[in-house]
């Protein structure tokens, strides 16, 4: 039971930077692979202000300043350098493993100060696991609100229309790089954010855990999308956080049935791969299907 | 009278395997208020580049354009929007397939204007929206209807409203019923004239239909490789049949 209490808390924080990843991967349909850096970065970074004595909150708002501005240099390369999008994404997150380094001092550090947002505001009074429950609940809605009421003004509306259709948002006067701009540094920002609070729940920071957070992530907007295939944007939002969880789930009993940790990485990018496959397999299945009825 | 959009001297020139083609080679255009000039072309005759160097979606190598006497060669594309509208040929490039047909005309009702961080106020514009479309039966009651669920059709009706919504100085159709069958394109055909009229605009419009060409419009301009080698006013027009325009092509 307390495993499966654990698997939500977890399901509940990365589907944080899972929403982050949708503005980039979906609104703006930019696969943006700076966020394998940018996550690690505000894992740093909180670390190392909270070491310094800033409060977690702040730590954390500091770990979303620093992802914005790694959203800044890939939608630089990719807007104004006219570099492929991928490669702009590749480029920041090569060159961010570097920064973080720099800001760590080392590759990996303990959070010796007991003081974190997780055991803030009586949160260690309740049980194991539920503080993480509590707060990515609490996260998630704040940021929920705040993205559903930016996409509904005039300029998030630009946004999407970018994301949607450039050629058309450019006629009708958007400003498409100020969009892409906004949208790859907020993602970032987010999934930073997300960074510095699982190295406070881990209790650690190191530079090396972005590797593989875009499939984590990834994995929940797929299997949100589809367990909820035709959802309003907003409600899309809520479906990443059930794919999220659901992901987690998945995981979970993989590995309770037996398989290697190590072998973790592989299994997570085989779900991702047959969740991206199952609505080809699913038209194959039915046309193969319709087929063998017809040749009866 | 004073027009309203003036292109002087206008050269495109591009390098096609190491030779050197003008597209748009000196072409002299003027635009008065209030007209709707149909403009004829074989392919490659230079009618979408011309467009794309109204609308500032593409440069000219030499030439001058000029709106209401201002120098706009160097204005961009999102500047120029605010008085410059266009709908294309192919009807996935009008519209926004994620978002209503509502979402899609609020979202023109700004066009060129700036994007500001306030709410868009959906439900405030729903009303002027449903007047807007009461009486075109393919978009009648679809304003909460997602656009890529939409026909090619009703997609470019709604890119012809998005473009008229906020009244363009100069409206640019590029082939806009091409893409539609005789009926739809009819319709639409029928409903683009009957707002021009209306709205007294002016306007630019390539086909590359003949009947249409001599049946709308109060001027007629043929493009052949990058020149202007007709341009019939009114009167001239009036008297024009389709037979004449082959000897052109």
């Amino acid at each position: 039971m307390n495993l499966i209490i654990s698997t939500i808390s977890q399901g509940f924080i990365w589907a944080i930077m899972a929403i982050g990843l949708f503005i980039t991967f979906r609104i703006l349909d930019f696969p943006d692979m700076t966020v394998e850096g940018s996550f690690p970065l505000g894992a740093v970074t909180a670390v190392i202000f909270i070491q310094h004595g800033y409060s977690p909150e702040l730590a954390l708002l500091i770990a979303f300043i620093f992802g914005s501005l790694a959203g800044f240099a890939t939608a630089f390369m990719y807007t104004k350098l006219h570099i492929p999008s991928l490669l702009a994404g590749i480029l920041t997150m090569t060159a961010l493993y570097s920064v973080n380094l720099r800001i760590l001092g080392k590759a990996n550090m303990s959070l010796t100060k007991s003081d974190n947002i997780f055991n803030r505001y009586g949160l260690d009074k309740l049980p194991v696991n539920f503080n993480g429950i509590f707060l990515g609940i609490v996260i998630i809605a704040i940021i929920t609100f705040l993205l559903i009421v930016f996409l509904n003004t005039e300029k998030g509306q630009a946004v999407i229309a970018t994301g949607d259709n450039e050629t058309m948002a450019a006629s009708m006067g958007i400003n498409t790089t100020m969009m892409k701009f906004i949208g790859i540094m907020v993602s970032n920002g987010i999934v930073a954010l997300t960074g510095g609070l699982i190295a406070q729940q881990n209790g650690f920071a190191d530079v090396n855990m972005g590797i593989g957070s875009i499939v984590i992530g990834l994995s929940a907007i797929i299997i949100g999308e589809v367990i909820y295939p035709d959802v309003s944007l907003s409600a899309r939002l809520v479906t990443i956080v059930i794919g999220s969880i659901v992901y987690r789930l998945i995981l979970m009993i993989v590995l309770q049935l037996g398989f290697n940790t190590n072998d973790l990485k592989l299994i997570s990018a085989i779900i991702l791969a047959l969740c991206l496959a199952l609505p080809t397999i699913r038209a194959q299945f039915f046309q193969a299907f319709r087929n063998g009825v017809k040749s009866k | 009278m004073k027009s309203l959009l003036e292109i002087d001297n206008a050269i495109k020139t591009i390098s096609n395997d190491n030779q050197e083609l003008n597209i748009l080679d000196g072409i002299n255009l003027s635009i008065n208020p209030q007209d709707f000039i149909v403009v004829l072309g074989t392919n490659g005759a230079g009618k979408s580049t011309l467009l794309d160097a109204i609308t500032g979606a593409n440069t000219l190598s030499s030439g001058k354009i000029l709106l209401n006497g201002d120098d706009i060669t160097s204005t961009n594309l999102a500047k120029r929007s605010r008085y410059i509208s266009r709908v294309y040929q192919d009807p996935k490039l009008g519209t926004s397939p994620r978002m209503t047909v509502a979402e899609n005309l609020l979202l023109a009702k700004r066009r060129g204007l700036p994007r500001r961080l306030r709410l868009r106020k959906l439900n405030d514009h729903m009303k002027e929206f449903a007047s807007f479309t009461k009486d075109l039966p393919t978009l009648d009651n679809r304003l909460n209807t997602f656009t890529d669920k939409l026909s090619g059709g009703q997609r470019q009706t709604l890119s012809f409203l998005m473009a008229i919504i906020q009244k363009p100085e100069l409206l640019l159709l590029d082939e806009h019923t091409a893409a539609l069958d005789p009926q739809t394109s009819q319709e639409l055909m029928e409903l683009t004239n009957k707002v021009i009229i209306e709205k007294k605009l002016t306007c630019l419009m390539v086909t590359h239909n003949l009947t249409e060409a001599v049946k709308y419009g109060n001027r007629l301009i043929i493009l052949k490789k990058g020149k202007i080698v007709l341009d019939l006013d009114n009167e001239a027009k009036a008297k024009l049949k389709e037979q004449d325009l082959l000897e052109y092509f």
